[in-house]
């Protein structure tokens, strides 16, 4: 019985640098947040050139599809990044931050999940309105659901844009207090989402 | 059970309306006819060419309209349709959210098309040419549609129908969509099929 619990012991002094501790996240969720960070701001831009393209522009299909088969990839890494995190919990809040920081953080994550989902939600219901798929990179097709809301394709597009706008927003004051954290607070803040603590 | 004259007499003058309201078609020289848009025997359909290849066909699947037609003075015939863009249907949801978006319709701009009649000229062959205001994207332009009456008469079900085809070309920029689609994709062929049920 002894040496088992001396095991234990050690890994749970060094436990691996893919799963969060209650100092810094681990490897996977780092890799989770960039991912999907990039994956969006790359979507967001990608979203407002392409739907400004001319009939002839040679990207005026490609671009729609690329835009169409990442943000099922990305919708399927939030669907995992949110199993990933019920098995793998969030660091706590860093010590020195206050209590208002926090609960405006949690308010801000909170909203960054919502928005992204009712974003990428709103786009497949876009894509499906009359019935067809979406080809995913020519690799997999996502079917139709939802097909009978009344001109679904532009009220979803009316949502979509200006979600889309919204999460950007909020994606955009979340770094910035994360760029404050690290500038003018010099807390762990951003660090620890590059798993160092 | 004592009977009430007084509410009974509207009745009976009402009945005596309705009666010769019956025989009055066959008396009046032009009859008036509503679109058969409630049993979808009408169309309002559009091509356009795509790369110069093929045909795109599309409709507006919501609009109304009405006419009256006199077989024996044609030329007396007229005609008004009120279309609503939003209804635009190419049968991809993608394209008509574009098509209703401002680089064409503009439906929320412009969310009413409508044709109103102003002449009627008869061609030796049977078939006419029908002239009016078309107005699409908040411009208004005298067109001509050409027509031919396909039937009209008795229907299974107790009323009177009249039918009839027509086509017209129109140049997208000259209704202020400029939307470049290519040099073969310039103008829109409209195609109606407009069935009425004779009032």
């Amino acid at each position: 019985m002894m040496p088992r619990t001396s095991v234990t012991l050690e890994n749970a002094e060094r436990p691996s640098l893919l799963r969060n501790t209650s100092e810094r996240w681990g490897l996977i969720a780092v890799a989770f947040h960039w991912t999907v960070a990039l994956a969006v701001i790359g979507l967001f831009v990608l979203g407002l050139w392409m739907t400004g393209l001319s009939y002839y522009d040679p990207w005026y299909r490609q671009a729609p599809d690329i835009h169409r088969s990442i943000g099922v990839l990305v919708f399927i890494a939030m669907v995992a990044r949110l199993v990933w995190r019920i098995f793998d919990p969030a660091p706590a809040p860093v010590p020195s931050h206050k209590r208002w920081e926090i609960k405006a953080a949690h308010v801000v994550h909170g909203l960054l999940y919502a928005g992204l989902f009712a974003v990428m939600i709103s786009g497949y219901l876009i894509s499906t309105a009359d019935g067809r798929s979406i080809s995913v990179f020519g690799l997999f097709e996502v079917p139709a659901t939802i097909t009978s809301i009344e001109k679904q394709e532009d009220v979803a597009g009316w949502v979509h844009y200006w979600l889309a706008i919204g999460l950007i927003a909020v994606a955009a004051l979340h770094a910035l207090a994360a760029l404050k954290h690290h500038i003018i607070d010099k807390d762990t803040t951003l660090k620890r989402m590059f798993t160092r603590s | 059970m004592k009977s009430h004259p007084m509410k009974l007499m509207p009745l009976t003058t009402a009945a005596a309306a309705l009666a010769l309201s019956f025989a009055q078609p066959s008396t009046v020289a032009a009859a008036d006819y509503v679109i058969d848009t409630k049993g979808a025997h009408a169309f309002v359909q559009f091509r356009v060419n795509h790369l110069g290849y093929s045909w795109l066909y599309g409709r507006f699947n919501t609009f109304t309209g009405e006419f009256s037609y006199d077989a024996d003075k044609p030329e007396e015939s007229e005609i008004s349709v009120t279309i609503e863009t939003a209804s635009v249907d190419s049968n991809h949801a993608e394209r008509d959210k574009h098509l209703r978006s401002p680089d064409f319709l503009d439906v929320g701009k412009y969310p009413e098309a409508k044709f109103v009649s102003t002449g009627v000229q008869m061609n030796a062959d049977g078939t006419a040419k029908l002239m009016g205001d078309f107005t699409l994207h908040g411009v208004t332009k005298p067109i001509v549609i050409d027509v031919y009456k396909m039937g009209e008469g008795k229907d299974p079900w107790g009323g009177y129908r009249a039918g009839f085809q027509g086509s017209t070309t129109i140049t997208m920029a000259d209704y202020g969509m400029t939307y470049d689609l290519g040099p073969a994709s310039t103008e829109a062929e409209i195609i109606l099929s407009v069935e009425g049920i004779r009032k």
